[in-house]
């Protein structure tokens, strides 16, 4: 995880106060200190890098460069430059952390998820199915050969119900189709 | 550089004379300049030559990918690049559990009718319990989606 503090020697960014001193008193963003140069008035980094947090434009630093950083937010309107510096600061600091997968990691679990919870999902539909069928002539759900049908009352006190019922429809419903490079296809989203 | 002589799309692109220990070559074929194009104006020849080097070389492969990925995603949408994907996903993830919690709770209903008949007072409360249990979390999830 990332230090919230300001260690400029780690990063090789900007001098100490003193360097602010030189320039009339002003501060300069986190932008134009790690890259020890004076902040104009009209710096583009400067609105969205604060001195404040020093990290942060490291990392944006490290992965994306000053000049692609800057030259990114210029072609931007005003109002989405933002936008656009948080969205690079978060993808700069998963790429820190992952330097392998960086935000496609995520984005890889996350689909993960969706497919298992999917898949929870028809499986519970399908008990939905079958308890109402068995429900209505008042009798338990049907037998499962090997299995011996199991007890009317499917919740075992302290359980949760998705649990007493999951290991019975394991085998009847085919897995969904897991593809590895999946988060590659840029047009699932 | 290419078995055939032929500067990678890296080197192509830079302008370079592209040596046998070019770090670009392997992953960027000069059949493909567009991949390295998109890398280059997003990232810089410079960070991906350095994130590279960082990265063993068993999983440079995968890290050139990934870096393609996030590279076309951000020219696609300069504002916000791969994080719309993931707000996407998260979204799903948490409608998709909803569904998952309703769900469950329908299975606790059609349990429960059919039940009423026969069974002891204390087994039909304990399964109304369970049922409330399963719809608080279900509202509760709800409510929390968006934090």
């Amino acid at each position: 995880m990332m230090q919230q503090q300001d260690d400029d020697d780690e990063y090789g960014g900007g001098g100490g106060d003193d360097e602010d001193a030189l320039h009339l008193g002003a501060k300069r963003c986190a932008a134009c200190r790690y890259l020890r140069r004076r902040c104009t008035h009209d710096c583009v980094l400067a609105p969205f890098f604060p001195a404040s947090r020093p990290h942060r434009y490291a990392c944006v630093h490290r992965v994306f460069g000053a000049s692609n950083v800057a030259r990114l937010l210029e072609s931007l309107p005003m109002a989405e430059r933002g936008e656009a510096a948080n969205t690079m600061a978060r993808e700069a600091y998963w790429r820190v952390q992952d330097p392998v997968y960086g935000v496609t990691g995520i984005i890889s679990r996350l689909q993960d998820e969706i497919r298992a919870v999917q898949l929870e999902l028809a499986r519970t539909h399908a008990q939905i199915t079958i308890v109402a069928s068995s429900g209505a002539t008042q009798r338990a759900p049907p037998p499962q050969p090997p299995h011996p049908p199991p007890p009317p009352q499917l919740v075992r006190a302290g359980s949760h119900p998705a649990v007493a019922m999951r290991g019975q429809e394991q085998d009847e419903l085919p897995r969904p189709p897991n593809p590895a490079d999946e988060f590659l296809n840029l047009d699932g989203f | 550089m290419a078995g055939s002589g032929t500067p990678c799309a890296s080197c192509k692109l830079l302008r370079r004379r592209c040596t046998p220990e070019c770090v670009f070559a392997p992953y960027f074929p000069a059949e493909d300049a567009r991949r390295f194009a998109t890398v280059h104006r997003v990232f810089g020849a410079s960070n991906v030559s350095r994130m590279l080097q960082e990265v063993a070389p068993a999983h440079r492969a995968d890290a050139v990918s990934s870096l393609v990925y996030e590279a076309s995603a951000r020219v696609r949408d300069p504002v916000y690049g791969c994080v719309a994907a993931i707000s996407s996903l998260q979204q799903q993830v948490s409608q998709l559990q909803m569904q998952l919690a309703l769900a469950h709770a329908e299975i606790l209903i059609c349990v429960q009718q059919p039940q009423q008949h026969g069974h002891p007072p204390a087994a039909a409360a304990l399964q109304e319990q369970q049922q409330q249990h399963v719809l608080q979390n279900a509202h509760h999830l709800q409510d929390s989606m968006w934090t």
